[in-house]
C-alpha cells in the first residue's frame, strides 16, 4: 500500500450570489449598508440572495503517483475542488490533508507581464509558482529549450506569437517538478502540437512517481494520462474508479443532458396546441453535443408535437438565450430572420444553425416561444440550457481571454497613418 | 526459495517511519488568528520579484523611464516651494526649500506606498484567483517598491543639503529607525485599504482625496511649529506629523515634540496591529470576494 497524497473528508463550497441585482461581484459601501438597513427594518427583503453549492460533501484519497482525472460538466465543481486543493480559496466545511508540495496550473502563463521579456518573465511567473529563485536558474537553460523560444528570450512576450507564449507558459510550469501536480484544462488550449508536447510532459512527470491531478473535458487526454477518473456531478462525487467506466459514466450523465426531455413540464404559456417535447443540441455533423464550443457551429433541434397538422402555416418560432448573470444577450427567431412559412407536422422539429457559436464559457439559460398564425401556443421560461466550453473561436491556436464578456465578436483591427 | 532472502532484505530496509504529517490542511477558515509570520519566509522572493515588477513596469514604456523616479519629488517639492514659499518662509536658518524637499521625499514614499498598497490586491486579482501564497505578500512589495524611491529621493535631498552646506549632525543615525517607522505606518494604513478594497471599490477612488487631505494636515509645506500651541496634540493624533517632524529633525536638525514623536509611534502601532488583524481575517475570502 502506498502512501497517501491527498485525502479530501466531506468537502462542501458554497458561494452566495446575488442573482441579477448586482452585475459585478464586489459590492459598493452603500449598497452594503442600504441592503443592512433593509434587512434590520423588514427580514427576508426582495433581495435574490442565492446559496449556490459548488461542491456538496466531496471525499476521497489519492496514493502518492496516482494520476486521477477529474471530469464533469460545467459548473459540477471540478475547478472549485482543484482550488480548494490549491488552497487558492477555503472550503465551507469538510477539510483536505494535502503531504507534499502542490504544484497548481490553474492557467496558462500565470503571473506573465506583457512588457516583461520572455526571460524576465520565467523569473516572475515560476516564482509565483512556487520556485525558488536559484532553482530557476538551475533550470533556465531547460526552460527555454522545452519552449523553443531561445532567440527571443529578450524580447517583450507582447510581441510573441500566440503559439510561442503558450509554449513558454507551459514550459515553466512544467518545470515546478511539485510533489502533487494540480492541473485545470490546460490541454484545451493551443495547436495539436503543442497538446502532444503538453501531454508528454504530463506522462514524464507521472513516470517519475509524481501525483497528478487533471482536469478535463479531452477524453482522449484523460484515457491517455489516467489510470483512475473523479466524476463529478452537482458538487458531488458520481464516480470514483477506473478511467473506462469512468468515462462511460460520464458520457451516460451528459447524454441525459445533450437532450433536455420537456414532456413532464408544466409550467407553460399559451394554448398548448403545439408542444415542445424535447431540445437537442447538436455540433456541424448532426451528432448529439453536451456542450458547446465557441467557435463550431451549434445546431439546436426543438422537437414539438401538434394537435392536428397544418398545411401552411405563418411560424413563430424563438428562444431567448441569457446570460449566467440574467442578462437577455439574444433572441432568434423565425421573424427577425424572414418568416417561417411552412406545414405543421403532428410531430416533428424546428431547427436553428447557430454558425461558429460565439458564446464564451459559461451556462446559458434558454426560454422557447412559439406562435402559429398569431397565436401563442407554447411558452416556457428556462426551458433548456447551453452549457458553452472555451474553443479557438478566432482561430489563433488559443483561448480567448476568461471574464471578458459573454459575447465573442468577428472583429479585425488595422491602424493609419495621418501624418503625411 | 532463492527469492525469500531477498525479499526478506527488501522488507527490513524499509524505514520504519513515523504516521506522516501532512504538509498541509486545507479546512474552513476559523475567526480571527494572529498571522505566522515565519509563514512568509518562505515567500521572500516572490516579495522581491514583486517589488523588482512594480518598478520595472512602472517605467517601461516612458521615454526618460528611470529619470521619473528623480524627476517626481524634484518637480512636486518645486512647485510646493513656489506656491507656499511666499506666505510661509523658512524658519529658522534652514532655508524653505530644504523643509519642503526633506518633508515632501518622506511624505512621497508615505503616500505612494499607501496608494500602491491599497489598490496591489485588486490589481492583482488574476494571481489572488489562481495561486496561494500568504496575500499580505502583494502590498508588501508594493511598499518595498516605494522605499527604493524613497532612497532615490532622499540622494535628491542630500544633494540639496550640500548645496546649500547643510551638514546633518548625529541625529541621522536615527534616520533608519524612522524609515521602520514609516514602512510600518504606510503597511498599516495600506492593508486597511487593500482588504477594504477587495469588498468596496470605494476605497479605491477615495484614498486620493483621502491623501489629499492628508498632505495638508501633515508637516510638509510648513512645519509644526506653525500651528497653534493649544490645538498642537490634537494635530499630533496625525501620526504621520511626529513622523515627518522627526525625520526633518534627522536630516536638518530642525525642533520636533516629543509628545508628537511617542504619539506617533503609539498610533502606528494600533493601526498596524489592527491591519494587519483585518487583513489576515478577510484573506482567506478575497479569492471569492474579489
Amino acid at each position: 500500500m502506498s502512501e497517501l497524497a491527498i485525502r479530501a473528508v466531506d468537502l462542501h463550497k458554497a458561494y452566495s450570489i446575488t442573482r441579477a441585482e448586482t452585475l459585478s461581484s464586489y459590492r459598493t459601501l452603500r449598497e452594503d449598508l442600504h441592503s443592512i438597513l433593509r434587512g434590520a427594518l423588514r427580514r427576508g427583503s426582495g433581495a435574490t440572495r442565492e446559496i449556490v453549492k459548488a461542491l456538496d460533501g466531496v471525499s476521497f484519497d489519492v496514493s502518492e503517483g496516482e494520476v486521477v482525472g477529474i471530469i464533469g460538466r460545467n459548473g459540477a465543481g471540478k475547478s472549485t475542488l482543484l482550488k480548494l486543493l490549491s488552497r487558492v480559496t477555503d472550503p465551507t466545511a469538510g477539510h483536505a490533508e494535502v503531504y507534499g508540495r502542490v504544484g497548481a496550473l490553474l492557467e496558462v502563463g500565470t503571473g506573465f507581464h506583457p512588457e516583461l521579456t520572455g526571460h524576465e518573465n520565467i523569473y516572475l511567473s515560476a516564482t509565483i509558482l512556487g520556485l525558488r529563485r536559484a532553482e530557476i536558474t538551475r533550470k533556465l537553460a531547460e526552460i527555454v529549450e522545452f519552449a523553443e523560444i531561445g532567440p527571443f528570450l529578450e524580447t517583450p512576450v507582447k510581441r510573441y506569437s500566440s503559439g510561442m507564449y503558450m509554449r513558454l507558459a507551459f514550459s515553466v510550469a512544467a518545470h515546478l517538478d511539485p510533489e502533487i501536480l494540480v492541473v485545470d484544462e490546460v490541454l484545451a488550449v493551443g495547436d495539436a502540437e503543442f497538446q502532444r508536447k503538453c501531454l508528454g510532459k504530463m506522462n514524464a512527470v507521472s513516470q517519475r512517481g509524481r501525483t497528478v491531478l487533471f482536469v478535463s473535458h479531452n477524453m482522449a487526454a484523460i484515457q491517455q494520462l489516467c489510470g483512475r477518473v473523479i466524476v463529478l456531478d452537482k458538487g458531488r462525487v458520481g464516480f470514483d474508479g477506473p478511467t473506462e467506466e469512468g468515462v462511460l459514466h460520464y458520457m451516460g450523465i451528459s447524454a441525459a443532458v445533450a437532450e433536455t426531455d420537456l414532456a413532464g413540464r408544466r409550467d407553460r404559456r399559451g394554448t398548448q396546441r403545439l408542444r415542445f417535447r424535447r431540445v437537442e443540441l447538436l455540433d456541424a455533423g448532426g451528432e448529439p453535443v453536451t456542450v458547446a464550443l465557441s467557435g463550431r457551429d451549434l445546431v439546436i433541434r426543438l422537437h414539438y408535437e401538434a394537435d392536428a397538422a397544418l398545411d401552411h402555416a405563418d411560424v413563430n418560432v424563438a428562444f431567448n438565450v441569457r446570460s449566467p448573470n440574467g442578462t437577455l444577450i439574444a433572441n432568434l427567431n423565425t421573424t427577425d430572420s424572414g418568416g417561417l412559412r411552412q406545414p405543421v407536422y403532428r410531430s416533428g422539429y424546428f431547427e436553428c444553425r447557430w454558425p461558429r457559436f460565439n458564446l464564451r464559457a459559461g451556462a446559458y439559460d434558454c426560454a422557447l416561444y412559439c406562435a402559429i398564425n398569431g397565436e401563442v401556443v407554447d411558452w416556457l421560461q428556462n426551458a433548456f440550457r447551453i452549457d458553452v466550453d472555451d474553443g479557438d473561436f478566432y482561430g489563433t491556436g488559443r483561448l480567448v481571454t476568461r471574464d471578458q464578456g459573454d459575447v465573442l465578436i468577428d472583429y479585425s483591427w488595422t491602424s493609419g497613418d495621418r501624418s503625411s | 526459495m532463492r527469492e525469500a532472502p531477498a525479499y526478506t532484505w527488501l522488507v527490513s530496509s524499509v524505514p520504519v517511519t513515523p504516521a506522516r504529517r501532512p504538509s498541509f490542511v486545507v479546512r474552513p477558515a476559523s475567526g480571527w488568528r494572529l498571522p505566522n509570520a515565519r509563514e512568509l519566509w518562505p515567500y521572500r522572493d516572490l516579495l522581491l520579484v514583486l517589488a523588482w515588477r512594480d518598478l520595472k513596469l512602472r517605467y517601461s514604456q516612458a521615454v526618460i523611464g528611470v529619470a521619473w523616479v528623480v524627476l517626481q519629488p524634484l518637480l512636486g517639492a518645486t512647485i510646493l516651494v513656489l506656491i507656499f514659499g511666499r506666505f510661509v518662509g523658512g524658519s529658522g536658518d534652514r532655508p524653505y526649500v530644504l523643509i519642503v524637499f526633506a518633508g515632501f521625499v518622506f511624505w512621497l514614499f508615505f503616500s505612494g506606498a499607501v496608494q500602491r498598497a491599497s489598490s496591489s490586491i485588486v490589481l492583482d486579482a488574476k494571481l489572488i484567483t489562481k495561486v496561494y501564497f500568504p496575500r499580505v505578500i502583494i502590498p508588501l512589495a508594493s511598499i518595498v517598491a516605494a522605499l527604493i524611491d524613497l532612497l532615490i529621493g532622499l540622494a535628491v535631498v542630500a544633494v540639496l543639503m550640500a548645496y546649500h552646506g547643510v551638514v546633518p549632525g548625529w541625529q541621522l543615525a536615527a534616520l533608519p529607525l524612522l524609515v521602520v517607522l514609516g514602512v510600518a505606518m504606510a503597511m498599516g494604513v495600506g492593508l486597511w485599504l487593500a482588504a477594504l478594497n477587495v469588498k468596496y471599490r470605494d476605497f479605491m477612488y477615495a484614498a486620493p482625496f483621502l491623501l489629499q487631505v492628508w498632505l495638508y494636515a501633515s508637516p510638509v509645506v510648513y512645519e509644526s511649529e506653525a500651528i497653534p500651541d493649544r490645538w498642537r496634540t490634537l494635530y499630533a493624533l496625525n501620526p504621520v506629523a511626529g513622523w515627518i517632524d522627526s525625520c526633518r529633525w534627522a536630516l536638518l536638525g530642525t525642533s520636533v515634540d516629543t509628545v508628537a514623536v511617542v504619539l506617533s509611534i503609539g498610533i502606528t502601532a494600533v493601526v498596524l496591529f489592527s491591519g494587519v488583524l483585518f487583513f489576515h481575517g478577510t484573506e482567506r475570502s478575497m479569492a471569492d470576494v474579489i
